[in-house]
């Protein structure tokens, strides 16, 4: 555990922060002496969209099965809304597994009526919200229509909503994205916003960095079973220094003394990270030296840098392979 | 945060029921459901067609015919005396048929004369009624001897004038032997039916995971409600849809054997009378059903396709074949240490313990073994859930044992 870490700090529970949705400590699970997850640490705030980011076979959806109470830890502690036991909670749990499974004859809102059924909601209030929640989300006309008859898209659209019927406080999304089309996607990102301003609390697992980036207040970076970072996406970034993009009228000056050893140049441009000073010095001594500043930009560093600078080369690359499988399927 | 009671997961019982309403009208509103009903009328069916064909076949058959070979005064008189007497004998004797009217003096070998003739000739009577020698194969013969000689006697004008009239008084058992033999009939009966509907009905079970396997609906169960339940649900579903069609077939075939003019009588009414035979009928058929349908649910829970799920069909239906052989077997020892043990076996009590309704009246045992087989029940439901979350959804401790492979190798996911 890294800089943001929350879970790694204390006892469970103990935070003095927002209150935590979910807190895990130490999670370990082997499957036929294989360590799948190795000691994670996890500590989601409630209301919160956090995100679990990882190459395909990193840990996230045995940890998130952990989490749901679907496999026992072999070793660690976990605390789902408040309880040791999450099957205590699960009528407060929606949950879309990454691998999608609706029965084929049901009719889209009798499905997603059964789905709030399991969750303890009277099925007869099930297939209104349903109804309700189909029509709201444009897909009125496939109230009635089978399963069968709905495209992969359309079904796994009625799968999350079954997710939602109940109006559950924690929702879990393995890959969510997967599968969907850039507009459904959008749709779906759009719908984690609104569950979260509703202080619903989203934790999702997805090897598509740009969905974390864009969605989420707080991530785990998980590879090899591990979790080498959890926290705000901010602190994550930070853990890369800004690139400076600096351009000057003047090729050479006493200035050139305050850039770094390994700077790059590129025609009139200087390419270098910024100093552990910071900018001001640096634009001090710019002037000073009359090097005709022409233009100045910082770039934060992005998420991408940030996973490849805590998780590896070798998992960064795992994670764009996956990303470039899904475009291609 | 403190969880609130009312967010916990839904009981065991409320959660088998959102499963067994799920499959139970998933099965019913079905299009196989149909099938699945007339299915068992298919040898219905062909059994009353080719029985229909057999009938024609023998009505269309030549019948068998008693040939007289005597002197043609002889013959005569054999053929008036077989007709003067068929009200006595009835079917006892076949028609008697003059093959030939013999001069006198004229030699006639009977034997020569079956082999012959192309008529269907069952034996021959030569000689004449004072000194009648019947021909032909011996068990009819001897079968025959007796009602031919009465035929020759009447022929002879030996035969009484009148008969006394006999009055018939029927009755279903008449010795203790007899009720015995009948109740162990109706017992042999009880159990063939047990038998045979949950050899049907319970191999369904195997195949019933498959379903949620293959469309991952699995995770969202088990995510959301104990596994027993589902295991519960699935089983209850299974066992309302078999009494279903249990209800249709029997109704079907109670309409049946009405019209046909028959009914129970010729079985023995059951030591504990009919009404309660019939409930505890029922009683064990669910009992019998859960038991092995638990069984069958757990290995089937295993398979990942339907051809692994055919593949073990064989081994569990000879299963079944030995507990009912088993509980046969037993029955005919009632008392003794085969028959305790084949009430204690879970698997082989409910058909043990009908046969015991038809031969003894005691309730009692009926009571402490129908208690006995729902503990099973639950325990085996119980025991394939935990082998099917271990072995299949991966939980709990798996150690460090070295990878398994074959038929139930699961990979882990991540």
């Amino acid at each position: 555990m890294d800089v943001g870490d929350r879970a790694g700090t204390g006892n469970l529970g103990a935070t003095g922060e927002r209150p935590l949705a979910i807190e895990a400590r130490g999670l370990v699970k082997r499957f036929d002496g294989f360590t799948a997850v190795d000691g994670v640490d996890l500590a989601v705030p409630e209301g919160a969209i956090y995100g679990i980011l990882g190459p395909n076979g990193a840990g996230k959806t045995t940890t998130l099965r952990m989490l749901l109470g679907i496999i026992d830890p072999d070793a660690g502690l976990r605390r789902v809304l408040g309880a040791e036991r999450p099957h205590d909670v699960a009528h407060a749990i929606g949950y879309l597994p990454e691998e999608r499974g609706l029965y084929p004859a049901m009719k889209a809102y009798e499905a997603i009526a059964f789905v709030g059924a399991l969750r303890g909601l009277p099925l007869a209030e099930g297939r209104k919200r349903g109804k309700a929640l189909l029509e709201e989300h444009g897909l009125g006309y496939a109230i009635d229509r089978q399963i069968r008859q709905l495209s992969k898209g359309m079904a796994q659209q009625v799968q999350i909503l079954g997710t939602l019927v109940h109006e559950p406080k924690l929702v879990i999304f393995d890959e969510p994205f997967s599968g969907l089309d850039a507009l459904n996607q959008g749709k779906l990102e759009k719908m984690m916003r609104g569950l979260a301003e509703k202080g619903t609390t989203v934790i999702f697992s997805t090897h598509v960095i740009a969905h974390a980036e864009r969605l989420c207040d707080e991530v785990a970076i998980i590879a090899g079973g591990k979790v080498p970072f959890a926290g705000p996406v901010d602190v994550a970034r930070d853990r890369i220094r800004p690139q400076v993009r600096l351009e000057t009228r003047a090729d050479d000056g006493t200035w050139r003394a305050a850039l770094p050893a390994d700077v790059r140049r590129e025609g009139r441009f200087w390419n270098f990270i910024l100093p552990e000073s910071g900018i001001e010095p640096l634009l001090r001594a710019l002037i000073e030296g009359e090097a005709g500043i022409l233009s100045l930009s910082i770039e934060r560093a992005g998420l991408h840098d940030a996973f490849v600078a805590i998780a590896g080369e070798a998992a960064a690359r795992a994670l764009e392979e996956g990303t470039s499988e899904e475009q291609r399927a | 945060m403190t969880p609130h009671p009312a967010q916990g997961r839904l009981s065991t019982f409320a959660a088998a029921l959102v499963i067994a309403r799920r499959d139970f009208t998933a099965i019913l509103f079905s299009r196989s459901f149909i099938f699945f009903l007339i299915g068992p009328l298919f040898p219905v069916i062909v059994g009353v067609l080719a029985g229909g064909i057999g009938q024609q076949v023998h009505e269309s058959a030549a019948q068998p015919v008693l040939g007289v070979a005597m002197r043609a005064a002889d013959a005569d008189a054999m053929i008036a005396a077989r007709k003067a007497l068929d009200p006595r004998i009835g079917a006892n004797l076949p028609e008697f048929v003059v093959i030939r009217r013999l001069a006198p003096g004229e030699p006639f070998d009977p034997a020569e004369a079956l082999k012959g003739t192309g008529a269907n000739l069952a034996a021959i009577a030569s000689g004449s009624p004072a000194a009648l020698v019947l021909t032909g194969p011996k068990e009819r013969i001897e079968w025959w001897q007796g009602p031919v000689s009465v035929v020759a006697a009447e022929a002879l004008g030996r035969g009484p004038k009148t008969y006394p009239t006999v009055s018939l008084a029927s009755t279903k058992t008449t010795t203790t032997a007899d009720k015995t033999d009948t109740r162990m009939r109706t017992a042999q009966a009880g159990q063939t039916l047990l038998f045979l509907l949950t050899m049907l009905l319970a191999g369904m079970v195997l195949s019933n995971l498959v379903e949620e396997k293959g469309n991952k609906i699995i995770e969202i169960l088990a995510a959301a409600i104990p596994m027993d339940a589902v295991f519960f649900g699935k089983l209850f579903a299974m066992l309302g849809v078999s009494l279903v069609g249990i209800a249709v077939w029997g109704a079907t075939g109670g309409l049946i054997v009405l019209a046909g003019g028959q009914s129970l009588e010729s079985l023995a009414d059951p030591a504990v009378g009919w009404p309660l035979f019939l409930a505890l009928g029922a009683i064990y058929f669910a009992l019998a059903y859960l038991l092995i349908g638990s069984v069958f649910l757990a290995i089937g829970s295993m398979a990942t396709t339907v051809r692994e799920v055919q593949t073990l069909s064989m081994p569990a239906t000879m299963l079944q074949l030995f507990v009912f052989f088993f509980a046969t077997y037993a029955m005919t020892r009632p008392g003794s240490p085969v028959e305790l043990a084949a009430v204690l076996v879970p698997f082989s009590s409910p058909f043990a313990m009908l046969a015991r309704a038809a031969q003894d009246s005691a309730v009692w045992p009926h009571l402490a073994a129908i208690g006995w087989q729902v503990l099973w029940v639950v325990l085996l439901v119980r025991a394939g859930s935990r082998l099917f979350r271990k072995r299949v959804m991966k939980s709990g401790p798996q150690g460090t044992k070295p990878k398994r492979r074959g038929l139930f190798a699961r990979k882990a996911r991540a």
